[in-house]
């Protein structure tokens, strides 16, 4: 897919990188950093550890120990800073070339029936603006006058220009695509700030993103653990003191420093410091598939959906129905009939008149004729009659008169039989058979005879069954909607594996669908173009628009996808479990690491509690990983989670991985390597940080 | 080294719990729904008979503001009246000994530790409360104090099962049904055997008796069997006579130590199969109760292994100091881990006399939250606010917004559950750090070094569990202790109460969710391992600095010779 190259750009790029460290830096303002409670703490506490620092070297004591602490809590603070600037700058790189084009586009405004060219920021929802061949289109709206082929590759990366014309399904135009041809005015449906591309830009750079439901959720998750853990700290030198023998200071040994370097290794900072990396990170996956959201919510209830409702034409099949074989009836040739089919056909526009024409071309080599030479006169269909065809008067071989009809069986037979035809069991027997299959048979007759008749038959997009199936694996049941009726609807909804359709519906069916669904319990998942889809989109919990669909359904959605690729739905609910399962996972992550760090930090400050000679106490039992000294313990586990937070920057960035299967299997797996590998990997980093500490003599 | 009889012992009771556990829970479900049973045509008149004279209007629905008032109103009642029966004593009937009026803090104390299920007893039983308030004002709150926490998880169960509702039931109704059809007639039946086997119960006052070598005793009588039986049953553990369990009076023969022991976990594991029959999921009930049972075996196994390691001082194992030789070791351990999973608080040992590792046993049981069965309703309704922080985390992991029994867990939830977890972790940590820090707090203590400081640790945790045992050693009647404990108790059991309530009034209101293969079920193994996972990450993370320089230093110290 062409929008996917615009994505898999590298991870890292030199200039964000660079950008992202001086950022890191400025990130320092206490404003920016009360948003992140858990950072927050540890710059309080690297503060505090820096002022005691200081005063112990007025009061004549420096301690190379306590300073390498403290630059190492700092560096916890930075690191954090780092990892929300990348994904902040990897967002904005997104955004940037939009926005630059955006500002410094000229619109040309209609007031009075006169061009006024100002700045595209200044117009509002209401306003006329005229766009020729080579402008840039200045905001969102619609198109009132005339028709225009447009270049969206600056949105999607799809080169091939598409054709944008007033009324109708494809009257909406995007602010920063390009004008290719001709001329339209367009009716401006955004305010400055409010465009679906300042939405997305808004979402992607953290300032005004608005914290989702299960960040919140999880943010209070974290707070909590941050008190168990300021309770733990607060106590704990009283705790020691108790036991305190002998003459030994505890605090000298329990030092704030120390204290501030055990509060900072036990609250959650690998989440903390990455959580607003993961949640700008996932709304910069979805722009990179071309997808804009209308809020973070939208996004992680995609991965909550348990239902999904989609149109049949244009997702399921390829959109309109095609002839597929003509089957004569009593002794009628196969040839007469694909004749008298293409002869009706002939001046028939819709899609399946075209797709005859084409089969009775492809099958029987049957040619165009010129249809002023054939003296005909063209029935067109109507809603009355259900039927369509020609008279020939004079045909050119000098035969009989030719009324041909076609139409469906009903009315085919009502016509027939009220001429003194006969629609026999047989005809019947065959238009069963098609109705059952999930085609559509169409009747023709000629001169109140019965010729035979063509199946048209939908034809399912390649592919639709598998995705479909993975949809399923994720626990996500999938809901056609058609207007076929039941007979045809079930075979379509076999040959593309849904679970269930609905058929002959309405768009009060489909509403009323979402609703009995959202009674029982369920996330709905919508995706429409058509102005009647836009109640069904705006009751669904996630609506998502087609970027081709008409205003309406635009609106009404709360996703739109640029790319117009419903199938992409699938893409989306990822991201949004993507997202929540990274949290997740480093929640757990951080969390199992604490177990390891008391086993370095616990012995570290009390072994001198009975001891004879200060670290031989009985508590060095619990220095199971044999840590050299009780200050190399400490500064190994300060270093190993401030290292961890960079080193899992990338994971953060790009989600962790996921497969559709099943909760279990997803569960179990994340539990073994975030879970299991959480409790053990601090064991072995502490470890490989103490050697190489005490080996380079840094204590 | 433990012998055969006794690891058939402790087996025999795990398998009769595991046995009756799931045939009471659902007979429970039955009961509290209000169906009718063998014992409507008896106590279904009880019940009418009360409705009646208190003017209950059993169809009244109350939504959770009005029902948490209810409970709220009725526990300060409870308190406001025990305190002022104590302060009046002499002044009341039932008092053969002429017992004192009770000191104000110590009717404090004794008051809220009574209706929060407590049964912390700063008060020494048959030396200062006469036969009127252990009867009229004790007993009583053993069985309400027992059928509040019942009600509370009722509630959570409406909540969870209710589709977009706003009631949860009738308090009144909930506490009335409890304590008639489930705590009454199995108090009956646990008074009538407990009498079999010796235990006394009449109202006669004390007998002084001339003993053989001249010398006289008093001997302590008193309605004893009845009160002992809800005591156990009831997850209440304040013994009738001060040495609780230990003395052959209130705990006779090997039976009635079985029959208490049994008691003590009874109506807290059937009550999770109460649950699981009222949320249609057994299987789910069962993944609860293995958890429950994991944590319990494993705190029995260490303590067992720890009794009967080799004591490097004495060189030998299964020391008897502090227990009695009626019961011997295995029976000692069995009740002192179940004492302090269940937040029951009796004893038949001195826990300040367990070796320093089953010492910490019991104190890890209570700092957990008392949620390894824990006490009655509360025990589960615990155990529940762990199931919605698993529920959570695995949620995420799955990529869902997490659900619980199809009901969405968010913000609030979490919020409600971690202040629940929180607050008694809170009470033990800082309130330990200051009775460290105090005068008033250090001179309780009967032992010096680790052992001192578990003495104090485990007195708050034990208040903060709700469990209400004591670690013998600290002197507890003293203004000090008795404000401090009391506070602990009182934050410790509404600090939950509420929370649970928020958490059940915002629940009720939500859809229900049908699961799907894409939905996290909690009716595996593997649930029950993360659920295992959270409990144990987050009790240790929160204790195992305050753990490790207690009875882990009195135990490496041990090693060394060294005893307080």
């Amino acid at each position: 897919m062409n929008s996917n190259k615009s994505y898999n750009r590298k991870l890292f790029d030199k200039k964000i990188i660079i950008q992202a460290v001086i950022d890191s830096f400025k990130k320092l303002n206490p404003k920016s950093l009360v948003k992140n409670p858990v950072m927050f703490i540890v710059a309080v506490g690297a503060l505090l550890s820096t002022i005691f620092f200081f005063k112990n070297i007025f009061m004549g004591t420096f301690s190379g120990f306590n300073l390498q602490i403290i630059i190492w809590l700092w560096f916890t603070v930075l690191f954090a800073n780092f990892a929300e600037a990348v994904a902040e700058g990897r967002g904005k790189a997104q955004s940037e070339n939009l926005r630059k084009t955006r500002t410094l586009t000229i619109a040309r405004k209609l007031v009075n029936g006169k061009e006024v060219n100002v700045p595209a920021i200044e117009l509002r929802t209401g306003d006329l603006v005229v766009c020729e061949a080579g402008n840039i289109i200045p905001s969102d709206g619609e198109v009132t006058e005339g028709a225009a082929s447009i270049d969206e590759s600056a949105l999607t990366g799809e080169s091939a220009p598409v054709i944008r014309e007033s009324g109708g399904d494809r009257s909406v135009v995007t602010g920063g695509t390009k004008v290719i041809s001709d001329r339209i005015v367009i009716r401006i449906s955004a305010d400055p700030g409010g465009t679906y591309l300042d939405k997305m830009i808004s979402l992607v750079e953290s300032a005004k993103r608005k914290k989702t439901p299960n960040e919140i959720a999880l943010s209070t998750l974290i707070a909590g653990f941050n008190l168990v853990f300021l309770l733990v700290v607060l106590t704990i030198r009283v705790f020691i003191e108790y036991n305190q023998t002998g003459s030994v200071n505890v605090s000298e040994i329990v030092s704030v420093p120390v204290l501030v370097a055990l509060l900072v290794c036990l609250i959650p900072t690998t989440i903390g410091g990455l959580l607003s990396a993961i949640g700008i990170s996932g709304m910069d996956r979805l722009l990179g598939h071309n997808v804009i959201a209308m809020s973070g919510r939208a996004v992680e209830a995609a991965g909550d959906i348990d239902v999904l409702l989609l149109d049949k034409t244009g997702t399921i099949t390829l959109g309109n129905r095609m002839a597929s074989v003509f089957i004569p009836v009593s002794d009628v040739s196969v040839e007469y009939l694909a004749d008298a089919a293409q002869l009706s056909s002939l001046s028939d526009e819709t899609p399946e008149g075209r797709s005859i024409v084409v089969l009775a071309k492809e099958k029987f080599g049957l040619r165009g004729r010129d249809i002023s030479k054939l003296d005909a006169h063209f029935i067109p269909f109507t809603a009355q009659t259900r039927m369509s065809g020609v008279d020939i008067n004079h045909p050119s071989s000098g035969k009989a008169k030719r009324i041909i009809r076609k139409g469906s069986a009903d009315a085919i037979k009502n016509y027939v039989e009220s001429n003194g035809g006969v629609f026999n069991s047989g005809v019947q027997q065959i238009v069963n058979d098609f109705s059952k299959a999930g085609s559509t048979p169409l009747v023709v007759a000629e001169n109140f005879k019965v010729l035979g008749v063509i199946e048209l038959k939908d034809v399912v997009k390649g592919g639709i069954k598998e995705r479909f199936a993975q949809l399923r694996k994720m626990g996500i049941k999938t809901i056609m909607i058609t207007g076929d009726n039941s007979l045809t609807a079930t075979a379509i909804a076999a040959e593309a594996g849904v679970d269930d359709f609905i058929a002959e519906a309405k768009p009060e069916d489909k509403l009323k669908r979402i609703r009995e669904e959202q009674t029982g319990g369920r996330m709905i998942g919508m995706i429409g173009d058509g102005t009647n889809d836009a109640p069904a989109l705006a009751q669904a919990d996630v609506g998502i628009a087609m970027n081709s669909g008409t205003q309406a359904a635009r609106e009404a959605g709360n996703m739109i996808d640029l790319d117009s690729n419903p199938t992409k739905l699938i893409e989306v609910v990822e991201i949004g479990k993507q997202l929540l399962m990274t949290r997740g996972a480093l929640t757990t992550f951080s969390i199992a690491n604490d177990v390891a760090k008391y086993f370095a930090i616990i012995p570290a400050i009390s072994t001198f509690l009975y001891a004879t000679h200060l670290t031989d106490g009985p508590l060095s039992a619990l220095n199971i990983m044999k840590l050299a000294t009780p200050q190399s313990a400490i500064l190994s586990a300060v270093i190993f989670n401030a290292l961890i937070i960079v080193l899992l920057i990338p994971l953060a960035l790009k989600g962790v991985k996921y497969r559709p299967k099943g909760a279990a299997a997803i569960l179990r797996r994340n539990i073994w390597v975030y879970g299991v590998g959480g409790l053990i990997v601090p064991f072995i980093g502490i470890k490989l940080i103490d050697l190489l500490i005490t080996s380079i003599g840094l204590i | 080294m433990i012998t055969i009889h006794e690891i058939i012992q402790l087996v025999f009771y795990i398998v009769v719990l595991t046995a009756l556990a799931p045939l009471l829970g659902g007979f429970f479900a039955k009961v509290l729904k209000g169906e009718k049973t063998f014992l409507t045509p008896v106590f279904g008149k009880l019940e009418s008979v009360i409705y009646k004279v208190s003017k209950i209007n059993p169809s009244e629905e109350m939504d959770w503001k009005v029902y948490t008032f209810a409970l709220m109103a009725f526990n300060f009642f409870g308190i406001i009246f025990l305190v002022v029966i104590q302060l009046i004593q002499s002044y009341l009937p039932l008092n053969p000994q002429g017992l004192p009026n009770v000191e104000i803090t110590l009717a404090i104390n004794t008051a809220v530790s009574f209706v929060t299920n407590t049964n912390w007893q700063s008060y020494g039983g048959e030396t200062t409360l006469g036969y009127f308030v252990q009867m009229i004002g004790l007993t009583v709150q053993n069985f309400v104090s027992a059928a509040t926490a019942i009600a509370v998880l009722l509630v959570l169960i409406r909540a969870l099962k209710t589709r977009k509702g706003t009631t949860l039931g009738n308090f009144w109704v909930d506490l009335t049904r409890s304590t008639v059809y489930i705590l009454l007639p199995l108090a009956i039946i646990w008074a009538l055997v407990l009498v079999s086997q010796g235990v006394v119960q009449t109202f006669s006052s004390y007998k002084e008796v001339t003993m053989l070598e001249g010398a006289k005793q008093v001997i302590p009588l008193g309605p004893a069997a009845s009160q002992i039986a809800i005591k156990m049953l009831g997850t209440n553990g304040g013994g009738f006579f001060n040495v609780n369990s230990a003395f052959p009076f209130e705990n006779s023969t090997p039976f009635s130590n079985f029959i208490q022991v049994l008691g003590i976990l009874l109506i807290s594991a059937s009550l999770v199969f109460t649950f699981g029959r009222m949320i249609g999921s057994k299987k789910h009930a069962w993944v609860i109760y293995g958890v429950m049972l994991f944590l319990f075996v494993v705190g029995l196994s260490v303590s067992v292994y720890a009794e009967y390691s080799t004591n490097p001082i004495f060189n030998t194992s299964g020391l008897m100091e502090g227990k009695e030789v009626r019961f011997g070791v295995a029976n000692s351990v069995l009740w002192s881990t179940a004492t302090t999973a269940a937040s029951n608080g009796s004893v038949n040992a001195m826990h300040s006399s367990l070796s320093p590792l089953a010492g910490m046993i019991t104190m890890f049981n209570m700092e957990l939250g008392e949620i390894i069965f824990g006490g009655n309703g509360c025990g589960l309704y615990g155990m529940l606010l762990f199931v919605f922080l698993t529920v959570f985390i695995a949620g995420l992991m799955i990529g869902r917004t997490p659900e619980y029994l199809g009901k969405k867990i968010e913000s609030r939830e979490v919020k409600w559950s971690i202040i629940a977890i929180l607050l008694p972790s809170a009470c033990i940590l800082i309130f330990s750090a200051i009775a460290m820090k105090t005068t008033a707090g250090l001179s309780s203590l009967a032992n010096a070094g680790p052992h001192g400081y578990s003495e104090i640790l485990y007195a708050f945790s034990s208040a903060a569990g709700n469990n209400g045992s004591a670690f013998a050693g600290l002197n507890a009647n003293t203004v000090f202790w008795n404000l401090m404990l009391a506070l602990t108790m009182f934050i410790a059991r509404f600090g939950a109460i509420i929370p649970v309530m928020v958490i059940a009034g915002g629940l009720v209101k939500k859809n229900i969710t049908p699961s799907s293969s894409g939905t996290l079920s909690t009716e595996n193994l593997l649930f029950g391992i993360l659920l295992l996972g959270v409990i144990l990450i987050v009790g240790a993370l929160t204790f195992f600095p305050a753990l490790s320089f207690g009875p882990v230093l009195e135990h490496l110290l041990m090693g060394q010779g060294i005893t307080f």
